[in-house]
């Protein structure tokens, strides 16, 4: 009780969604998993969806932030511009900090 | 329970007793062909939701009425709502700064309740057009736009905006300059979204209720700007 997660992360921090693919009730979309996004901010915590699916309390509440996606990062062959984006709200135990230099 | 599902069948279920002979002359009248009932399949959830409702009514949770009256509620909530909190942002950008910094905050200031959603408002400008979908479900901002449409529903939408945003807004009849930058949110966990439209030109002289009238439900999903008339 009254145990908390930290955020591991921050706003402009890089991001790579685990490319998991676990069975259950998962607010992760798929085209999303395994892609590198930014953060675009922290949302707070929230209960983990989870398990809340399943009757458990989902406690300590996770991190969620909203990760920003190039569309040309999810679809090779996207056709508008570059800078189009695609803003999914995902939660911090679906996050890895990605690599700095690439 | 007070049916009694035997009794049902018998004066309501198949006429086995009764052979229809269609290849032949109709012993009587049909005003016109049976159509199905809406909805008209008792699926699991369905029959699940039956269930636990009067259940709980039995008990004394709750009453027939109580249900009725949520859903009278609930199907009574309108654009209206998220339409005045776009008006008064457009009108005051001091209220505008606060909408974008905390939307829930700012919907409550004017009196709209939102309950526990956590609402992001997103601002469309001359450079950036915004559009909302669930990828996963339905989220919607049920609050301050009411019901969601059925095509914000439809997989169609919600696995093409993601992945073709500018094809599925030209189908809307919204065709949005190569020069601005498309974002789309995906609702999928506890944000709701709304987008706050670009005032349309020449409207500098209409009252707040007539701006009201001008920002559409679907001006603020995201597929459509709202404009003048």
């Amino acid at each position: 009780m009254g145990e908390t997660i930290v955020p591991r992360f921050r706003v402009g921090d890089s991001v790579t969604v685990r490319a998991a693919y676990p069975i259950g009730h998962v607010r992760t979309p798929f085209y999303v998993r395994g892609k590198r996004g930014v953060i675009e901010r922290q949302c707070g915590a929230f209960a983990n969806p989870e398990e809340l699916a399943y009757g458990r309390p989902g406690l300590p509440p996770q991190p969620l932030y909203r990760v920003r996606f190039r569309q040309r990062d999810l679809w090779p062959d996207y056709a508008g511009r570059p800078d189009d984006v695609v803003e999914v709200e995902i939660y911090q135990h679906w996050l890895e900090a990605a690599e700095r230099t690439r | 329970m007070s049916h009694d599902p035997d009794q049902h069948e018998t004066e309501h279920g198949p006429h086995d007793s009764h052979p229809h002979d269609h290849a032949g002359a109709h012993p009587h009248e049909h005003r016109s062909p049976p159509r199905p009932d809406l909805p008209d399949t008792l699926t699991y959830y369905r029959a699940m939701e039956a269930a636990v409702r009067e259940l709980l009514i039995e008990k004394g949770l709750f009453t027939a009425d109580d249900v009725r009256r949520q859903v009278e509620f609930m199907d009574g909530r309108n654009a209206g709502r998220g339409a005045k909190m776009v008006a008064r942002a457009w009108l005051d950008p001091a209220y505008k700064q606060r909408v974008l910094d905390d939307g829930s905050r700012a919907a409550q200031e004017i009196g709209l309740d939102v309950g526990m959603l956590k609402l992001v408002v997103v601002e469309n400008t001359p450079a950036v057009h915004n559009v909302i979908v669930c990828t996963l479900c339905s989220c919607y901002p049920r609050m301050l736009l009411g019901l969601p449409p059925d095509w914000y529903k439809s997989r169609n939408y919600r696995s093409r905006v993601v992945r073709d945003p500018r094809a599925v807004l030209a189908e809307f009849g919204t065709v949005v300059p190569d020069d601005v930058q498309i974002r789309v949110h995906d609702s999928t966990a506890d944000m709701r979204y709304l987008v706050l439209p670009r005032r349309p030109e020449g409207t500098e002289a209409l009252s707040e209720a007539e701006l009201e009238a001008l920002v559409t439900r679907d001006s603020m999903i995201g597929v459509t700007l709202a404009t003048r008339i």
